[in-house]
């Protein structure tokens, strides 16, 4: 639960005092309408990389929206992300070519090995898995990527290395 | 006008076969209703904005692609409607099919077994076999809050709890959150009910159609003391059980059963059966005394009610700056509990450490309370285990009462002789009636002729009044359901009312109406406790609270006067700001 007092609600003047100066300056963007939270929690998002509790609250301070109205927003698109992204995103291909390839298999031993589940991030934050449709590299299927590396012809144990060696890189 | 003419067009419509006359902007669901046809719903909720969430109400209207949900859809010219055709009701069958698909299915085991809206359609449905493997939640059974207990698992996703939460009662505790088969209704943030701005109010449970929203019961507890040798078991009904037990036990809607319910009570082996109304009328005394205090010596005004645990906690965390408004007053039922491990206790030669109170309440909010902290003494709790009328509906079952047979008891003295006033704090306008009848005796010493004060009365949700009293006009208000009551605050706030007392009941038309009443109240039944609970009063000799011998007594003998230092230890209390989560 985030600590707040309610000061603000009680006299509806949406205080924005003590407020970071980055987000006063997305708040100036937008009027104080409920139309508004999509637009703001895109902003907010972009700027901070994911949306944090206090943000969260502070954009329904400032619509004047209820907390549980902005939190039902951004848990139900994909696009927003409620923890921060980790270090180093894993990407595992599922398009058709690295399925019949056993991609599966892959993202299956990735879960296991990084004990979260694809969407998730590390307790460590140090790995994000994500799956992706097609990375356009069907001739060295299955393939996943990690930030910007391409790893190709994949097997499932080659995974366990793989992670490793980010981890030591570390 | 033109808009007079809107509010008079006519649409003529035919449904099932025969033609109807109904308003312009009349949905097909509603159309249907007043010809007296039933269409099944889950996610209707009047006086909310309608979703179409559960498609449980779909019609054929001739012409259309597809069937269309009554609930949403309005009557156009000509239209032609067949809410029962062969097609609609295979739809309504698959539909309740693919609800059942994904649900848990554990009906005899369910405390919502027997007043489950998705177990009585799929009875009504014919439903014997389930042809879906749906995938089934595991979503942990969230016990976090003292009063109710949310099992996502068996949530149908119809968002009547999100709608009276948010629509009504302006308190936005839960909400749909995540998508597709991961959505659920819940607080923000992951956080349990027990941690959320949740007031406890309980009307989620009235309106969920399944068993995912229920009380935390305290059933067994209550067994557990009353079989108890070394325990003393007291007993004592708000205002508002003796005009729904009796419905609830199967008498007619509103049905006054006073006497039998305190014989029912006895026969459950409770050593003393007094009454919640006593102590509404030392409310009154203290509160009265209060707000003439206040009044008199500048203080901070408006004073309003604090007899709604709901409120209580809805002022503490959305209008924290009025806290100070709040009487100190505790509840009746805290009231009560706490004169009787101490006056009764004394007088009876019992060991207060040696007796349990139960409270029987028409309220969940009501269990939260009792476990609030400072509502002790001496280490005591004031009251020890609440059991709502559905609670105390299934203890006389189990029990093996044959309720509409029993003779009527009186309550136990000295803590069971109630006024008229006492009685009506059950109904919205009642705490405040109660208070004017008395506050004039004391503020001028004289006794009021006419006491029927009928404007603060009814189930409308704002009412106002001025009282004359000597010269001196009491400007009062009275709202139920906490979305009238934020109106009223935000005036309060903004100094645009300058009233002396308010009264706020959490639910709307008061604890007649209450979260912990019998299950699929409608507006009749809780127009027939009304208008018992107003029988009850005209009835009596005794209308004043000030006048009720026994109170009179109780301070001759143990508290002094009101406001005294006694009353203060006993019978007042504090509050907190609270957070926002």
């Amino acid at each position: 639960m985030v600590k707040r007092m309610s000061n603000c609600t009680s006299c509806n003047c949406n205080c924005s005092k003590n407020l970071p100066e980055d987000l006063v300056k997305i708040f100036e963007k937008y009027a104080k309408k409920r139309e508004n939270v999509i637009p703001l929690l895109q902003d907010v998002q972009e700027k901070y990389g994911y949306l944090s509790k206090e943000n969260l609250i502070s954009i329904s301070e400032y619509l004047n929206v209820p907390t549980s109205n902005v939190y039902g927003v951004a848990t139900f698109y994909n696009q927003f992300r409620l923890v921060p992204l980790g270090k180093h995103i894993i990407r595992v291909c599922r398009g058709t070519a690295c399925h019949v390839k056993g991609s599966l298999k892959i993202l299956e031993k990735l879960e296991s090995e990084l004990k979260i589940k694809a969407g998730e991030t590390t307790e460590d934050g140090l790995f994000s898995l994500e799956t992706v449709a097609c990375v356009g590299a069907c001739s060295i299927a299955p393939v996943i990527t990690i930030d910007e590396e391409f790893y190709g012809r994949l097997q499932a144990k080659d995974v366990t290395a793989l992670v490793e060696k980010y981890e030591k890189s570390n | 006008m033109e808009t007079l003419n809107i509010v008079d067009q006519k649409v003529n419509i035919n449904i099932n076969g025969d033609n109807v006359s109904v308003s312009k902007g009349t949905t097909i669901l509603e159309a249907a209703n007043q010809s007296g046809i039933n269409i099944p719903t889950l996610c209707h909720l009047k006086k909310c904005t309608p979703t179409g969430a559960c498609r449980i109400c779909v019609v054929e209207v001739e012409g259309a692609r597809t069937l269309v949900a009554s609930c949403t859809n309005p009557v156009a010219e000509g239209m032609k409607i067949k809410t029962h055709s062969n097609r609609v009701i295979d739809a309504r069958k698959t539909i309740l099919e693919l609800m059942i698909a994904n649900h848990p299915m554990d009906c005899l085991k369910c405390d919502r077994s027997g007043f489950c809206s998705l177990q009585s359609l799929s009875e009504e449905y014919g439903i014997t076999e389930v042809p879906y493997q749906g995938k089934k939640r595991h979503n942990p059974i969230d016990l976090s809050s003292p009063s109710i207990v949310r099992d996502a698992d068996k949530c149908i996703l119809c968002g009547k709890c999100v709608k009276v939460c948010e629509q009504i009662q302006t308190v936005n505790a839960i909400e749909f959150t995540k998508r597709g088969f991961e959505s659920v209704v819940a607080p923000s943030f992951d956080c349990s009910l027990g941690e959320s701005n949740c007031i406890n109010c309980g009307q989620c449970i009235m309106v969920c159609p399944t068993g995912a929203l229920t009380e935390k019961g305290a059933i067994e507890d209550v067994r557990a003391a009353l079989k108890d040798p070394a325990k003393v078991v007291v007993v004592q009904p708000a205002p508002a059980i003796r005009v729904t037990i009796g419905e609830a036990m199967g008498m007619e809607p509103g049905a006054i059963s006073t006497g039998k319910m305190v014989t029912a009570l006895k026969k459950l082996g409770f050593n003393q059966v007094f009454d919640t109304d006593f102590a509404a009328d030392l409310t009154i005394m203290e509160e009265g005394s209060e707000l003439v205090h206040r009044v008199t010596n500048n203080g901070v005004l408006p004073l309003m009610s604090s007899c709604s645990p709901g409120w209580i906690k809805f002022v503490e965390h959305f209008y924290p700056s009025l806290i100070p408004n709040l009487s100190t007053c505790k509840s009746p039922h805290q009231m009560l509990g706490a004169v009787i491990k101490s006056y009764w206790a004394k007088k009876a030669g019992v060991d207060p450490k040696d007796i349990y109170v139960v409270s029987i309440m028409p309220c969940t909010a009501k269990k939260f309370e009792a476990q609030r902290p400072e509502l002790e003494n001496d280490g005591l709790r004031d009251v020890d285990a609440v059991l709502t009328t559905r609670e105390l509906t299934k203890l006389f079952k189990t029990s093996g009462i044959n309720f509409s047979k029993l003779e009527e008891t009186d309550f136990d003295s000295p803590l069971g002789l109630a006024s008229g006033a006492g009685d009506i704090f059950a109904a919205s306008g009642g705490v405040m009636e109660a208070a004017l009848r008395s506050a004039y005796f004391l503020i001028t010493g004289e006794e009021l002729e006419n006491i029927d004060f009928t404007g603060v009365r009814g189930l409308d949700g704002v009412k106002e009044a001025t009282v004359n009293v000597k010269g001196l006009d009491v400007k009062i208000a009275v709202a139920s359901s906490l979305g009238q009551a934020r109106k009223l605050m935000d005036k309060v706030v903004s100094g645009e009312a300058d009233y002396h007392f308010i009264e706020i009941m959490t639910c709307a038309g008061g604890c007649i109406a209450g979260g912990g009443q019998p299950l699929n109240t409608d507006i009749d039944r809780i127009k027939a406790r009304l208008k018992s609970i107003y029988a009850i009063d005209a009835k009596k000799e005794l209308r004043k609270s000030h006048k009720n011998a026994d109170v009179q007594k109780l301070y001759e003998e143990f508290l002094g006067k009101p406001l005294s230092e006694v009353s203060h230890k006993l019978l007042h209390t504090h509050y907190h700001q609270r957070e926002l989560s």
